[in-house]
């Protein structure tokens, strides 16, 4: 460097900065874990779990059928009569208190793994997902021996043997939503994990294990959509809770339309995020890219549709821009990445189309300066600028990191037009005014609205959705209510 | 001074949001800088480091030993870069002025009755004028916060405004002593009328109240300076000042502003640490990246 004090240097970039995988422990295949012990598929048949950056298989995972689904319904129910319902509470939150310490004690190895499986930033996997998964444990097990204080002046009963069937997004906190208030209700469990990322699922079964948790109270079996609908039409379930597709829910809603089966559903949504004009912009910005680009978008509760009042359309437009050139899209093992990899070709392609979708309906597109990885499945922040509410962009779900932004004049106008929709999952609204806080958010229609923030979430705070978002809530006294009679 | 056209009314300037800044930054300070990105951010802070000495004690000596130091940070280090300023009360100006000879250092001044400000105008421009005749390159004046605090923006903007015009040739670096100034909403606000009244940088404080620099405040304080740049064509240096004695902490504050002004403010003439211990905690981490191992503080000057 010369001693001329002015020179202005070169630009400055990061240093990849990959996390260590060495201290994980992969098998090459795994079983189903059916009554406390790892049991071979009936049929024999295995598939194949890859890394989505990378392309590369990372273990055999056990496709179980319809007889496998029966012995793990079987043993959750035997579990039921013989030894979980008849625990004390106290006992059983001992057993959930040690399934959260046992997941902090190896969360490092969970965060890797989670973001090997699924793609996902290791940043948002190591303080996001894996945090939460635990929090969920230990909030429920701080439950399980005060459920009479929980729901005063009712006599509370678990229910029976719960199925559970998770999707990819967010793999292990998606486990531990439905396994945590299942337990401390009293109630077993099935969980079937979505088969691009069965590993956390596994790796928590490990640790169940570890827990000497009794046989058969939590079983756990991979598979596809034939897995998932032998569990939800077994005779002996007594309880669904599905987070998902929309389509798939509809599917689970009629399978059980005859049955006695209680059912809750967690399905996809379209949220508006709507700033007004008197909002903390550059705060508003922030919030703007954490509710659509967290997790490549692959998030039910995505802010998807940006509503910005036109008095401050322009300039929350070009910081939205100028903030997304800063995002780094990448190998989602490097510290610095804040987007990953997209988890399937599927879902790629499904992306893909919808963006093929919004140049042919001639919107102005904006995407990411950040330099794309040539191989595995990457997607750049998109944002489609001054789309119509009647476009196919604002109307259908795309669960990847494209988002479309309407303006709008009026708070009438907007709730209106938020509302407008099939979903109702969330919508963050952002305004420096309390008043207008107020009023907005006890006219939108959805079940989560967060106000000067997006996509917190917390074990004590009830999710769930109006309309085709599905019913029943998780999380919170809501979420353990699912689980009581 | 700005044309008088482009004023705006400072009591509508924007809204900050102080848990959303909270989250931006803690984002920003998740980043992992290292290897080759971290020693050139290490060379980077090295030259824009305001080396400080105020003090009611300070003396000719004290502060010809502190220039010595500026130009030879550790000459146990290759190239190893100077720092960008000294930075002394009016009366050392001089002295510093011929310790650094033709170093290319700047020597920066406190001046307007600093730190607390409370001075008469007169005295102020007086004070001002006489760093500038010392030799001083750039002038470190202080707001008057009770005047902001009662509201009267008008008398802020107008003070910064004559200062700038009794700085001349000098740089003007307003220091908005946010510590005083408590609210993320106060520090924008400033930051606005200091930069509309002519400001070539803003700095956060004096470093004689805390909290001093904090990354939130220096966050609001840089998305000022992005605005204003927009909206005028016009840049604006940024100075944190106090509190940043860690190199880790001042590689978050340089890829702060990295991230939201881009390259072209990772210079000395855009970006300045206000820091007396940081230098030899880089030099600490700078000799660790090259020989492996750290050395104890003893093998680091104390000027």
């Amino acid at each position: 460097m010369s001693k001329d004090s002015k020179k202005p240097l070169s630009t400055w970039n990061l240093n990849p900065a990959p996390e260590s995988t060495e201290h994980i422990k992969l098998k090459e295949q795994y079983e189903l874990f059916i009554n406390g012990e790892w049991q071979k598929p009936t049929a024999g048949l295995y598939f194949d779990t890859v890394n989505p950056a990378s392309q590369e298989k990372l273990a055999n995972i056990a496709h179980a059928n319809d007889a496998d689904v029966d012995k793990a319904v079987k043993a959750a129910r035997e579990a039921y009569t013989n030894v979980w319902s008849k625990m004390s509470g106290k006992e059983r939150g001992k057993y959930l208190f040690r399934i959260a310490r046992l997941i902090q004690e190896k969360a490092r190895e969970f965060a890797v793994i989670e973001t090997l499986d699924g793609g996902k930033p290791i940043r948002e996997s190591r303080d996001i997902d894996i945090p939460l998964a635990a929090n969920h444990f230990f909030y429920y097990a701080g439950w399980a021996d005060k459920l009479e204080f929980a729901f005063p002046n009712k006599k509370v009963e678990s229910i029976g043997v719960a199925a559970q069937i998770i999707p990819w997004n967010f793999p292990l906190l998606m486990a531990a939503w439905k396994i945590a208030p299942a337990l401390a209700a009293g109630n077993t469990v099935v969980l079937k994990p979505a088969e691009t990322t069965s590993l956390t699922a596994l790796k928590l079964a490990e640790i169940i294990e570890e827990s000497g948790l009794p046989a058969g109270v939590v079983n756990i079996i991979t598979g596809f959509g034939d897995t998932g609908s032998a569990l939800v039409n077994h005779p002996d379930v007594d309880k669904i809770a599905f987070t998902g597709s929309t389509n798939v829910g509809k599917m689970i809603q009629k399978s059980t339309a005859e049955t006695d089966k209680r059912l809750t559903l967690e399905l996809g949504g379209k949220s508006a995020n709507i700033i007004f004009e008197d909002a903390a912009i550059d705060q508003a910005v922030e919030g703007i890219v954490n509710g659509i680009f967290f997790n490549q978008g692959h998030v039910c509760c995505a802010g998807s549709r940006l509503f910005v009042q036109e008095g401050v359309a322009a300039e929350v437009i070009q910081k939205l821009k100028d903030r997304i050139d800063t995002l780094v899209v990448g190998d989602p093992m490097d510290k610095n990445t804040d987007i990953g990899a997209i988890n399937s070709q599927k879902q790629w392609e499904s992306i893909s189309k919808y963006l093929e979708l919004g140049v042919n309906e001639g919107n102005e597109m904006y995407q990411g300066k950040c330099a794309i990885p040539e191989k595995g499945l990457y997607f750049p922040p998109t944002i489609f600028i001054d789309v119509a509410q009647s476009s196919r962009l604002v109307q259908e779900e795309i669960f990847g990191p494209v988002l479309t932004i309407q303006t709008f004049r009026t708070v009438d106008e907007v709730i209106q037009k938020a509302n407008n929709t099939p979903y109702g999952l969330a919508a963050g609204v952002w305004t420096d005014k309390g008043s207008k806080i107020f009023n907005v958010t006890s006219k939108l229609r959805s079940g989560v609205v967060w106000a000067n923030t997006y996509n917190k979430f917390d074990p004590t705070s009830p999710f769930g959705g109006y309309k085709e978002s599905g019913f029943g809530r998780e999380g919170g006294l809501h979420g353990l209510a699912s689980y009581l009679k | 001074m700005m044309n008088n056209k482009e004023i705006p009314d400072f009591r509508f300037t924007p809204t900050i949001d102080k848990v959303g800044v909270e989250e931006r930054v803690a984002r920003i300070q998740t980043k992992s800088i290292k290897g080759e990105s971290k020693v050139q951010g290490m060379k980077m802070i090295l030259n824009m480091i305001d080396l400080t000495t105020l003090e009611g004690k300070d003396t000719p000596g004290k502060v010809k030993q502190m220039c010595y130091k500026a130009q030879h940070l550790h000459s146990q280090y290759p190239d190893c870069p100077t720092v960008a300023a000294v930075c002394v009360y009016p009366s050392m100006v001089k002295i510093a002025k011929d310790a650094l000879g033709n170093s290319n250092i700047k020597v920066a001044s406190v001046s307007t009755a600093f730190p607390s400000g409370q001075a008469p105008m007169e005295v102020k421009l007086m004070d001002t004028r006489f760093a500038v005749e010392q030799g001083a390159d750039e002038v470190d004046m202080v707001i008057s916060r009770g005047k902001f605090l009662a509201g009267d923006y008008n008398f802020v903007y107008d003070e910064i405004a004559a200062i700038k015009d009794a700085c001349g040739p000098a740089r003007l670096k307003v220091i908005l002593e946010t510590g005083e100034l408590v609210t993320l909403d106060n520090v924008r606000k400033a930051s606005e009328i200091a930069m509309h009244a002519g400001a070539d940088f803003i700095k956060t404080s004096t470093g004689k109240i805390q909290p001093a620099a904090t990354m939130q405040v220096t966050y609001v304080m840089l998305m000022a300076i992005k605005d204003f740049h927009a909206r005028t064509g016009k840049m604006i240096g940024m100075k944190p000042a106090g509190g940043i004695s860690t190199s880790k902490l001042a590689l978050h504050y340089l890829w702060m502003v990295k991230e939201t002004l881009g390259d072209e403010w990772l210079s000395n003439e855009w970006f300045r640490f206000g820091a007396s211990s940081l230098a030899n905690d880089v030099l600490m981490q700078l000799m660790k990246s090259k020989e492996g191992v750290y050395q104890s503080s003893d093998y680091f000057s104390i000027d």
